[in-house]
């Protein structure tokens, strides 16, 4: 038996699972906006300012969620300052210490960001300023659009390092869990955007990105199950069967077939694709935490 | 600086009467039941089952027997917190709460501990849980207020077999390799020292003598550091931030002219 099998779960569940899906939806739905502000079209604006507005309450929700899975809530900012000396509590090596870290930088970028988006157009004066073309704004995109590929990936490294089943069995989960935040954010977009009316190139921009990622993902999910080797035998069960068919299948396969038969981002087949790639994204968090969980 | 200390077990010798279960549970003042629930495992006469928040050591009952039980051997085996010389708990802790002490043993800070529990999947020995009561992460701390004031570990003082041992891990190690010694001379050929060496997480403070694989005693034959995966799974991540990247770039500036 793999030496992994002798260790204990360390009982993250649901709150953890919720905070691994809507943290890779923040920081996800965060560097889909700043692209969107950096590199698309004026026309993108109002679907970048969706994003911006969804990421700073959902990291909000992120906080809130890891504080109450503590044993000790009234303790958490021992993440951050030592209690003994009030001096910065940081280990560069421990995940879960840069995490908590970046979890409060995104914060600070996305709040910045949140107020812009507030402040609508035009955006040369005031709060504006702290969304693009301005430099301050490019500045607050391209370091908070960092900080949210950081925090989409960062808890998968920080199941990769520990000694549990599955989980530190393979290195590829941060690539997993980050191309999977993607393309639930991208969904969410999508399908927010098209509620809203949003109806342009920037939908449709996001439906061809969405392909590609949702492919991406096959790929980097395909390489996560090689890179078990003989050990993904211990998915030879319903969380096998889950993975299978509800990350794969439902999250995957099918939103790219309703992808490829419609022809408009704002088409029922789109927005339903949409709702399960969210779905998908979802159970790929509940797979992967509890099948090891369980172990 | 005192010497590096520890344990050494020679589970050869363990008779399975528990009194340093009880002893670590008194000095520690350890509730004796969980919560008020007092189970029993109803297949060994080993209740404890496993080291957690609230067992700190715990005697394992290892029943080697044939199918018709003619022929058999008991395996006991006083387990608990190896204090390896390269701890997985200590790498990952967030909060400071786990320390290094003057004696090389590794001590989880109550007052610090804010429960995140990122030491107990991080433990190559599943050693550490949550106590119920204290809502923090514990372990046995090798007594470290009884070494600080010159006393030798709770559990090692009540073993009436010198199954543990207690002290300066240099002599350790030469009593334990004396006893393999002798052991293999009077035929068992198995004997062997379990973490003495640098081979596992670079030595274990607390080190067996077993006859029997380490999975027979419920011990990682190969326990790894789990920064091990930190270069790698980031460098991964990194590359996926890059394609994800690029692939949104080109999508959203490669468009045809309808598209606005």
């Amino acid at each position: 038996m793999p030496s992994t099998f002798f260790t204990e779960a360390p009982h993250w569940r649901w709150l953890i699972i919720l905070y691994f899906f809507i943290g890779g939806l923040a920081g996800g739905c965060y560097f889909v906006a700043s692209m969107l502000d950096l590199v698309g079209r004026p026309s993108d604006r109002p679907l970048a300012r969706l994003g911006h507005l969804i990421a700073f309450p959902a990291v909000v929700v992120c906080g809130s969620l890891l504080i109450a899975d503590l044993g000790r809530p009234e303790r958490f900012w021992h993440m951050l300052l030592q209690s003994a000396t009030w001096r910065p509590m940081l280990k560069t090596y421990s995940p879960m210490s840069a995490g908590a870290w970046g979890l409060l930088v995104f914060g600070g970028f996305s709040f910045l960001s949140f107020l812009g988006a507030f402040a609508g157009e035009p955006p040369r004066r005031g709060l504006a300023l702290l969304r693009p073309p301005g430099l301050i704004g490019t500045l607050v995109s391209l370091l908070g659009g960092i900080a949210g590929f950081f925090l989409v990936s960062y808890t998968g490294v920080l199941l990769a390092v520990t000694n549990r089943p599955i989980w530190s069995d393979t290195t590829l989960l941060g690539a997993v869990f980050l191309v999977s935040s993607a393309s639930t954010s991208i969904a969410l977009l999508l399908l927010l955007g098209s509620r809203r009316g949003l109806i342009g190139g920037g939908l449709r921009a996001l439906a061809r990105f969405d392909r590609i990622v949702l492919v991406l993902e096959l790929i980097a999910l395909a390489a996560l199950i090689a890179s078990l080797g003989r050990l993904a035998g211990v998915w030879l069960n319903a969380w096998g069967a889950l993975l299978l068919f509800g990350v794969v299948g439902i999250g995957i396969v099918v939103p790219l077939l309703l992808h490829a038969r419609s022809h408009t981002p704002v088409s029922a087949a789109a927005r339903a694709a949409a709702v399960l790639v969210l779905i998908g994204g979802f159970l790929l968090r509940v797979v992967i935490v509890l099948s090891s969980e369980v172990i | 600086m005192p010497e590096p200390m520890g344990f050494y077990t020679d589970t050869t010798v363990c008779i399975g009467c528990k009194a340093c279960e009880v002893a670590c549970k008194e000095w520690n003042q350890l509730p004796a039941t969980n919560g008020g629930r007092n189970t029993l495992s109803g297949d060994s006469y080993d209740n404890t089952r496993r080291l957690d928040g609230i067992h700190w050591r715990h005697v394992k009952f290892v029943e080697q027997f044939n199918t018709d039980r003619s022929e058999g051997r008991w395996l006991m085996m006083s387990d608990v917190c190896k204090h390896c010389v390269r701890a997985g708990c200590l790498e990952v802790c967030p909060t400071g709460a786990i320390i290094r002490t003057e004696f090389d043993t590794v001590v989880i800070q109550s007052d610090v501990c804010n429960g995140c529990r990122d030491c107990i999947g991080a433990c190559p020995f599943g050693v550490i849980d949550i106590n119920p009561v204290s809502g923090t992460a514990q372990k046995c701390t090798l007594c470290y207020d009884r070494m600080r004031a010159g006393l030798e570990p709770a559990c090692s003082k009540a073993c009436p077999t010198d199954s543990i041992n207690f002290g300066p891990i240099r002599e350790l190690k030469q009593h334990a390799e004396a006893r393999v010694e002798q052991l293999r001379s009077r035929g068992e050929r198995g004997a062997y020292l379990y973490g003495a060496d640098e081979k596992i997480l670079g030595g274990l403070n607390s080190f067996y003598l077993l006859v029997d694989k380490p999975e027979v005693y419920g011990l990682p034959p190969d326990p790894k550091i789990p920064s091990r995966n930190l270069k790698p799974g980031s460098l991964w991540s990194v590359l996926g931030a890059v394609i994800v990247g690029v692939a949104g770039v080109l999508s959203l500036r490669g468009r045809r002219t309808d598209d606005a």
